[in-house]
C-alpha cells in the first residue's frame, strides 16, 4: 500500500444541546480547525467526504446541505451514511487512488430527532420494527446474551463506566467527565434490563473532522503526520437472530485483516493504546475480545488486572470514549482522532506515555453488525 | 406483468407514524425571523470577500470559504426570477393539512440581495404573471407569527 497519513484533526466540545449552531455551523468550525491544525488552506484539500445519516438529520441526502461548510464549493463531495470510521476509510481510498488530500468531516445532532424511533428505523420494517426494538432494547439483548454465555456479574461491566467516566475528566471535548462507583451504576436508573443508565451513553450533538493525505502533502503539514499503518472493515448478518450476539466475528475478522497489513503479531504487545465505540459499556470487553486483546470472555478481567486502565499496559479510551459522548456516526471519527493525538503526543491530560501505536475501532448497525479497525502510528 | 393487482396473496404493510424533529435555527436563521417580526422586512449577510449579499443569512459563503458576520438589511421587495404554477397537491410539513391547489412557487431576487429567495406568489393565472415582474412580501400579523417560513404570507405582485 502507498503511505497515507492523518495530518489534521479537529472536535468540537460535545453537549447534549447546542442550539446555537446548526448541522453547517459545526461543520464549518471543524473544517477551519482542521486545516489550521494540518497547517493547510482549502485550497490544499482537492475532495470531501461528508458523514451523516438522512433519519438523523431529517433531510434526504443530508451531507448536500454541508457543503459549503466544509469547503466543498468545486469539489468532488461524498456521503458516506455510516459510522466516521468508514467515512474516513472512504476518505483513505480516495487519497490512495490518487487524490491530494481528503477532508472528512461528520455532524451529529441527538437532540433534534427522536432517538428511539431513528434507530427503530434501522431495524426489519416488517418482522421487527413493530415490537419496538431499537439501539437501546438490541443492546440489552447482546449484554444479556454475552453475559449469560460467560458468566460476567453487572458489577464487572459497571467497572468500564466507572473507568471511562473517569478518564472523560481529563478530555476537554467529553460531555459527562464524572467521579462515580461501581455502586453508583449498580444503583442508577434501570434503562433495559442489564443495561442502567450509567451502562449507557449520553445523548449528544457535536462534530469531528480529520485530513488524509498522502506522502507530498503530509510532507509538509505542520504536524507530525500519523501514518496509516492497517486498516480493515468487515459486516455480518442483518437480521440479529442470524448472529451470536456474544461472539463479534466481524469484528475478529476486521481486526485481523488491520493486524496483517500493519504487521501486529501480538496486538497486547505491540499496541499502545486503543480507542473503542463502547455506547454501552458491555461493549468495551466485547470489543477486546473480538479485538484480540484477550480470550472470548475475558474482556472483563482486562480492566479489574488494571491493564486498560490509565497508567496500565494498554489504557483503553483515555478519552472516556462513547459513554462520556455519543454523538452517532461523529463518534467513531472521535475514536480515530483521539487515537491520532495519542501518538503526536498532543493528549494532554489523557496522554498515554510514549505511544506511537495505537488502534481506533467503530462500528456501524445494531450490536455492531460492521466494524471498522484502525491501526497508525508515528513510524511510517 | 405487473403484480399490483394481487391482492391477498402478496400483503403490504402501511407506516403512518410520524417522525418528530425540532431543528435548531441557529444565530442567523433566528436573527432573520425576529428581523420580520420587528420590522417587516428581510436582513441578508455580505460576504467582504467577493460582495455577495446572501438571504436568509449564514456563517459562511461557499466560494469565498469565508465566516461572514456583516448582516445587511433588505426592504420587502423583489423581482420574479423563476416561477410554476403548482397543480398536484402537497401536504404542508407543519400542518399536515393539504395546501390548496393551484399554488405558485416562486423563486424572487430580493432587492438589495444577490441571491434568490423562494417562497409563494400570491397569482395563478398565467396570464398576469411573469418573470421580472415586481413583488412585496406580505406578513401575517406580528401576534400570529410563529418563528417560521409562514410568517410570510405570499409575496404579491405590484407591477
Ligand atoms: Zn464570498
Amino acid at each position: 500500500m502507498d503511505k497515507a497519513a492523518i495530518v489534521g484533526v479537529a472536535q468540537i466540545k460535545y453537549e447534549r444541546r447546542k442550539k446555537d449552531q446548526i448541522f453547517a455551523d459545526m461543520v464549518f468550525d471543524v473544517t477551519r480547525e482542521a486545516l489550521d491544525d494540518a497547517g493547510l488552506t482549502i485550497h490544499d484539500v482537492d475532495n470531501v467526504v461528508t458523514v451523516s445519516n438522512d433519519f438523523f438529520d431529517g433531510r434526504t441526502i443530508s451531507g448536500m446541505a454541508v457543503g459549503d461548510a466544509c469547503g466543498g464549493q468545486d469539489k468532488n463531495i461524498s456521503t458516506v451514511s455510516g459510522d466516521g470510521t468508514f467515512g474516513a476509510f472512504y476518505g483513505l481510498m480516495r487519497v490512495l487512488s490518487g487524490y491530494k488530500a481528503t477532508i472528512v468531516v461528520a455532524h451529529y445532532k441527538g437532540s433534534e430527532g427522536d432517538i428511539n424511533i431513528t434507530t427503530n428505523g434501522m431495524f426489519d420494517p416488517v418482522f421487527h420494527r413493530h415490537l419496538g426494538i431499537d439501539a437501546v432494547s438490541s443492546a440489552a439483548l447482546q449484554a444479556n446474551a454475552y453475559m449469560t454465555r460467560y458468566g460476567i456479574r453487572e458489577e464487572d461491566i459497571a467497572q468500564v463506566s466507572v473507568k471511562n467516566h473517569g478518564n472523560a475528566k481529563n478530555n476537554p471535548f467529553a460531555q459527562l467527565p464524572m467521579d462515580i462507583t461501581v455502586n453508583d451504576v449498580m444503583k442508577s436508573r434501570k434503562i433495559a434490563e442489564p443495561l442502567k443508565l450509567l451502562d449507557c451513553c449520553p445523548i449528544s450533538d457535536g462534530a469531528a473532522a480529520v485530513i488524509i493525505a498522502g506522502e507530498d502533502i503530509a510532507a509538509k503539514c505542520r504536524k507530525k503526520p500519523v501514518w496509516v499503518r492497517g486498516v480493515a472493515h468487515c459486516c455480518e448478518e442483518y437480521f440479529l437472530g442470524d448472529r451470536d450476539l456474544s461472539n463479534p466475528v466481524a469484528l475478529r475478522e476486521a481486526a485481523t485483516r488491520a493486524y496483517a497489513m500493519a504487521g501486529i503479531r501480538n496486538p497486547i504487545e505491540d499496541i499502545d493504546v486503543a480507542e473503542v465505540l463502547e455506547p454501552f459499556s458491555y461493549m468495551e470487553p466485547l470489543w477486546l475480545e473480538g479485538l484480540g486483546f484477550c480470550e472470548p470472555g475475558a474482556g472483563c478481567s482486562l480492566i479489574t488486572k488494571g491493564i486498560t486502565v490509565m497508567g496500565g499496559k494498554l489504557p483503553v479510551n483515555p478519552s472516556g470514549g462513547a459513554l462520556s459522548a455519543n454523538p452517532v456516526l461523529v463518534a467513531g471519527l472521535a475514536r480515530l482522532i483521539e487515537a491520532a493525538l495519542q501518538v503526536r503526543g498532543e493528549a494532554g491530560a489523557r496522554q498515554v506515555k510514549n505511544a506511537d501505536t495505537a488502534l481506533a475501532q467503530g462500528f456501524n448497525g445494531p450490536c455492531g453488525q460492521s466494524h471498522c479497525v484502525w491501526i497508525i502510528s508515528g513510524t511510517k | 406483468m405487473s403484480t399490483q393487482n394481487r391482492q391477498g396473496e402478496l400483503m403490504q404493510l402501511t407506516f403512518a407514524y410520524p417522525m418528530p424533529y425540532e431543528w435548531s435555527i441557529g444565530l442567523y436563521g433566528s436573527r432573520f425571523f425576529q428581523e420580520i417580526k420587528e420590522k417587516r422586512r428581510f436582513i441578508g449577510i455580505k460576504c467582504n470577500g467577493c460582495g455577495m449579499v446572501y438571504v436568509p443569512p449564514r456563517r459562511v459563503c461557499g466560494p469565498c470559504f469565508k465566516e461572514l458576520s456583516e448582516l445587511v438589511p433588505l426592504s420587502d421587495t423583489g423581482v420574479i426570477t423563476a416561477f410554476s404554477v403548482v397543480n398536484y397537491p402537497f401536504i404542508d410539513p407543519n400542518t399536515g393539512l393539504q395546501r390548496p391547489i393551484p399554488y405558485t412557487y416562486g423563486y424572487i431576487r430580493l432587492d438589495g440581495a444577490d441571491n434568490i429567495f423562494s417562497h409563494i406568489i400570491n397569482e395563478t393565472d398565467l396570464g398576469r404573471i411573469h418573470v421580472g415582474m415586481k413583488v412585496r412580501a406580505v406578513f401575517k400579523e406580528p401576534d400570529r407569527m410563529q418563528g417560521n417560513i409562514q410568517d410570510i404570507k405570499y409575496f404579491d405582485i405590484i407591477s
